[in-house]
């Protein structure tokens, strides 16, 4: 036998990522920065506060949400929250008797800028099999136990939109700030399986 | 590509891994190398030019199915981009062996050449009543198998055009189309094996036809306007 086959046949996800890094650099294909940068806006710049803030503005400002829900990515490029997976965005709009949630059963597509990267459990398979045919029952077991008069409307992103759901202000926050209503808005919501919730009042 | 990438509606998956609000989504990493999936992506996608994300989609589908479905997440990520770039001429297998240390298992060789659009129709209008065509492609395309032949009514058409996927998906030069925002009934998805609600799939013009309801008198035609009303 000639050529060495490789004898180990055990090998991690890190070190393939690892070696595929190494044949990389070893021509010089990879820039001085590069990583570092691409790591920082995915670790720090896309995050789901993002999101949170443009869902707060549209909460007080109904020019902005007016904007928001006919052109999603201007609205979101006031902010600079657009980028990759996030060029050309939709806000979907829930009602009291609407609830929209998003999935990508086909790979993960997810609006990067604006929630973030997706977190593991949107990348399950569990949650791209089950969601597009049993949403109300996924929403049930992740915590939001929806009236039988709300309609579940799932959003497969199949294409090159990137969804985002702006959700019900939720009552009871009535002359809180901007600030403080983004607050409510966590990625969950975001992503549309969970809705927002009042801050309960403290017992002072 | 009726690969098992093509999850939508499988049944005997368990509950999905999580509780809503229960984590700080930080550090968005958790292990040390993953930041390198995306990052490596991009690297030979954006800056290096080497192949689309379509193709690095069709070549995480092409992973053979027991590879596919036995490998987290980045780590596939990571196979689709090392795989077009031994492709691609850009590394070998070789190489990536010898710095493993091990065979470096990549996906499986295209047994599909791609297809072209259908360009030339007139674009569909929003309210449009339209039937997703029912064709088997065996290479890469944008439409999960839960659609195929199914009806449904259009809410949106995109303002922007992109390449058709089942053309750059596999390296070649594609015309570029709108997509639309088709709501479909689950009910017309599942029939009573699956819950109430509606599902919106983002499709590309090419994948879809019209559906003409018959103009013509009487019982028909008010059967099918119904059939409209309850898709809208």
């Amino acid at each position: 036998m000639s050529h060495e086959t490789p004898s180990k046949t055990d090998t991690t996800p890190a070190e393939r990522a690892r070696a595929l890094f190494k044949a990389l650099a070893a021509k010089n294909l990879i820039p001085d920065g590069f990583i570092a940068d691409f790591t920082r806006k995915m670790e720090v710049d896309w995050d789901p506060a993002n999101g949170a803030r443009v869902v707060a503005r549209a909460w007080v400002n109904p020019e902005f949400r007016e904007l928001l829900l006919k052109d999603g990515t201007a609205a979101c490029e006031e902010f600079g929250y657009t980028g990759p997976q996030g060029e050309y965005i939709v806000a979907l709009e829930n009602t009291p008797k609407l609830q929209n949630v998003i999935v990508c059963s086909l790979c993960s597509c997810t609006n990067w800028p604006v929630l973030g990267l997706p977190p593991e459990w949107y990348k399950s398979f569990e949650y791209r099999a089950r969601l597009v045919r049993e949403g109300r029952t996924v929403l049930r077991e992740l915590g939001e136990d929806l009236p039988d008069d709300v309609t579940v409307q799932v959003w497969d992103t199949t294409a090159e939109t990137r969804y985002m759901v702006l959700p019900v202000r939720p009552e009871g926050t009535e002359g809180m700030s901007e600030e403080d209503l983004a607050k409510l808005v966590t990625k969950d919501v975001l992503i549309g399986t969970a809705r927002p919730k009042a801050p309960s009042r403290s017992i002072a | 590509m009726d690969g098992i990438h093509d999850l939508g509606g499988m049944q005997g998956f368990g509950k999905v891994p999580h509780t809503n609000n229960s984590l700080s989504y930080k550090p968005v990493f958790h292990e040390d190398w993953e930041h390198l999936a995306y990052s490596l992506l991009f690297l030979a996608a954006d800056k290096l030019k080497n192949f689309s994300v379509d193709e690095l989609r069709h070549a995480i589908e092409r992973m053979d199915s027991r590879h596919y479905f036995s490998s987290p997440y980045y780590d596939r990520i990571v196979i689709g981009t090392a795989t077009l770039l031994v492709e691609n001429g850009v590394i070998s297998q070789e190489e990536l062996n010898e710095f493993l240390g091990a065979e470096f298992k990549l996906a499986r060789p295209y047994w599909s050449e791609g297809r072209v659009g259908k360009s030339g129709r007139s674009a569909f209008e929003v309210g449009d009543l339209v039937e997703v065509r029912n064709e088997f492609v065996s290479g890469h395309i944008r439409m999960p198998g839960y659609v195929r032949g199914k009806q449904g009514v259009i809410l949106h058409r995109t303002s922007v055009k992109w390449p058709f996927p089942d053309t750059i998906g596999h390296g070649k030069a594609a015309v570029a189309e709108p997509t639309y925002h088709v709501r479909f009934k689950m009910s017309d998805l599942w029939g009573t094996a699956g819950d109430d609600g509606f599902v919106v799939v983002d499709l590309f013009e090419s994948y879809l036809d019209k559906v003409t309801l018959p103009s013509a008198e009487g019982q028909k035609s008010s059967q099918s306007q119904k059939a409209l009303a309850a898709l809208v």
